[in-house]
């Protein structure tokens, strides 16, 4: 026997590995990784090279279209420069969108897991709540939270999360309850493992595949989300501009100056779209069965 | 059968009870809880509200205050608008006909163009039609409501003046022409979303019946393709959709909330973001509730429909 057929195989390097090149060839996921890479640069390091402040106003500039002078994307009713409001305001509204998605994860990932290794009484329990919110439209419940609790940009990530666990909580109680019958969860009872270890070490890192497409998605549904509340006035609220509340008021200048609404739509399509695709490439990497797409 | 309705409906009243529990919660989050109205009103002194306080009950332990408030919602007591002195229920319900004609437009529209991508994805699979649907959908799917509704509105009302911007209908003509001319610019824009979500799952649920053995049968028996995806096919690819449709209620209740609003359309969207603004918290939870209620009747009876044309079910 010789030595070399013992040695271990070379580690795959992690860009190597099946996962990532699944995910390299699917051409909308790559676009999707691309086009949200640029729009976060662009708003974590774009307002420092924009001869405008967000605020400050130009009452003597108001309305300016885009490409006039300095202001490149045009000027809003109080004459601030939109280009440096659309990065301030991608900064809130991608920042919003990436901490929702967060917590929305964990919350669900919690109640998953707990409701899907428990027993029938805390499943039901847990189940019927995630039904239960489920049940109202989310724009319904996200607005009289909105208003029962102050808008502050906290706040606002913590109602969108509060309204948005529930998918994630039911893809990961569907994969918990068909891994708690395999065998390595049953060899781990029998160590004596405790229930804690078996739920978080044990199940849960084999569920991550469908945790990350669905947080991808949560990602998405966030940044719509709050575009909407702030949209309908109830979000995040001006001076502090995000791209829902840079459109809120733009329907009545519809007709003089279009761009107000045009240009903030684009960014939050493109960044939405961004996380779908991403997540439909992760879908197809990651070997997540779907029921839709 | 009947075993199955009782389990669906003892299902349905208990997530009637989660739902309160839940709008409950949220109804003493609201600044001033039940007391909003008093507390809003400058006059009052901190003893006018201890005594309001003790005369709502709202002293007493909180699961009995739950109690109360679920029994006089189930007996039709959904308390008064503070805007009109209404009763919430004769408000909800003036408002209830526009969301219902906007939803159910816009459920045609998207039922009708969706299963037609969704079969034609299916039968004509990676095809450049299937790829740009794909691709299609997921681009409907991040697209805001309100933003396609403005675009909507500066293109088709402004630029060429096809369209009406928003409203009913234009007052003094009450012709059904002007209602259905001011309807089809909102029923598309709240069908987009749907369009997407409806022909993704079309796709799905027609490429799952094709590859059942009757389909086979069928074509063994020298049925014309035509006619085996006509009938064979989408008709059982049908089936799962009317359980869909239910599901998908409330995020069709969203996006007409935004519609209504972009269009200023007098719906229940528009009255619930009205009684944001005016503080009138009573409609505001009426309104919260009734969609939650609207919701679990719809899939009930959704999943009752199912039942009813499938043989499995409804033999079993």
């Amino acid at each position: 026997m010789s030595t070399a057929s013992t040695l271990p195989a070379p580690a795959p390097r992690w860009w190597k590995s099946r996962v990532v090149r699944r995910f390299l060839g699917h051409r909308l996921a790559l676009l999707g990784l691309v086009m949200i890479s640029l729009l976060t640069l662009a708003c974590a390091f774009g307002p420092y090279f924009l001869p405008y402040d967000s605020l400050q106003i130009d009452l003597r500039g108001r309305f300016l279209p885009p490409f006039s002078g300095d202001h490149y994307l045009g000027t809003d009713p109080l004459g601030r420069d939109i280009a440096a409001r659309l990065l301030m305001a991608g900064r809130i509204s991608l920042l919003v969108g990436f901490f929702a998605m967060l917590l929305a994860t964990i919350l669900g990932t919690l109640v998953g897991v707990i409701a899907g290794y428990g027993g029938r009484t805390v499943n039901a329990v847990l189940m019927r709540l995630v039904d239960g919110f489920l049940s109202f439209p989310t724009i319904f419940l996200l607005l009289a939270l909105a208003v029962a609790l102050k808008p502050s940009p906290i706040m606002i990530t913590v109602i969108i999360a509060l309204t948005g666990w529930m998918e994630v909580a039911r893809i990961v109680e569907a994969e918990v309850r068909s891994l708690k019958e395999r065998e390595f969860v049953l060899a781990g009872r029998m160590l004596g493992l405790s229930r804690a270890h078996i739920m978080f070490r044990e199940i849960l890192p084999n569920c991550m595949g469908p945790i990350i497409v669905a947080a991808t998605l949560t990602v998405a549904r966030a940044i719509l989300l709050e575009a909407y509340i702030s949209f309908l006035g109830f979000g995040i609220q001006p001076p502090l501009p995000s791209w829902g509340n840079m459109l809120n008021g733009a329907q009545q200048y519809l007709g003089s100056a279009p761009w107000l609404a045009i240009i903030p739509g684009l960014a939050i399509t493109i960044a939405v779209t961004s996380f779908n695709f991403i997540g439909d490439g992760l879908r197809d990497a990651l070997d997540v069965r779907s029921d839709s797409f | 059968m009947i075993a199955f309705l009782m389990g669906r409906l003892a299902q349905s009243l208990i997530l009637l009870v989660v739902v309160s529990i839940i709008g409950f919660i949220v109804l003493n989050l609201i600044p001033g809880g039940p007391m909003s109205q008093y507390a809003l009103d400058p006059g009052m002194t901190q003893d006018d509200m201890a005594r309001i306080a003790e005369q709502l009950g709202l002293n007493r332990p909180l699961w009995v205050q739950y109690l109360d408030w679920a029994t006089r919602m189930v007996q039709g007591d959904w308390g008064t608008s503070f805007r009109d002195g209404s009763p919430v229920t004769a408000v909800i319900a003036r408002h209830v006909p526009a969301t219902l004609i906007l939803m159910g437009s816009s459920t045609v529209i998207a039922v009708g163009i969706g299963t037609w991508i969704g079969v034609r994805g299916a039968t004509h699979r990676y095809s450049s039609f299937d790829y740009a649907a794909t691709i299609g959908a997921m681009i409907a799917l991040s697209i805001p409501t309100f933003w396609f509704g403005l675009i909507g509105i500066y293109v088709f009302s402004l630029q060429l003046g096809w369209l009406p911007a928003g409203n009913m209908y234009t007052i003094g003509d009450g012709s059904l022409l002007n209602y259905l001319h001011h309807l089809i610019m909102p029923s598309i824009v709240l069908a987009l979303v749907h369009i997407a979500i409806w022909s993704r799952f079309m796709r799905t649920a027609t490429l799952d019946a094709i590859s059942q053995e009757f389909v086979k049968t069928a074509r063994a028996k020298g049925v014309s393709e035509r006619r085996v995806i006509m009938k064979h096919v989408v008709g059982n690819a049908l089936l799962p959709m009317i359980t869909l449709a239910g599901v998908q209620l409330p995020s069709l209740l969203t996006g007409a909330l935004v519609t209504e609003t972009v269009f200023t359309w007098p719906g229940m969207g528009r009255l619930f973001l009205d009684s944001l603004g005016y503080s009138d918290y009573p409609v505001v939870m009426g309104l919260l509730m009734f969609s939650a209620v609207l919701t679990i009747a719809a899939n009930l009876v959704a999943d009752i429909v199912v039942a009813l044309v499938d043989p499995r079910i409804r033999l079993a």
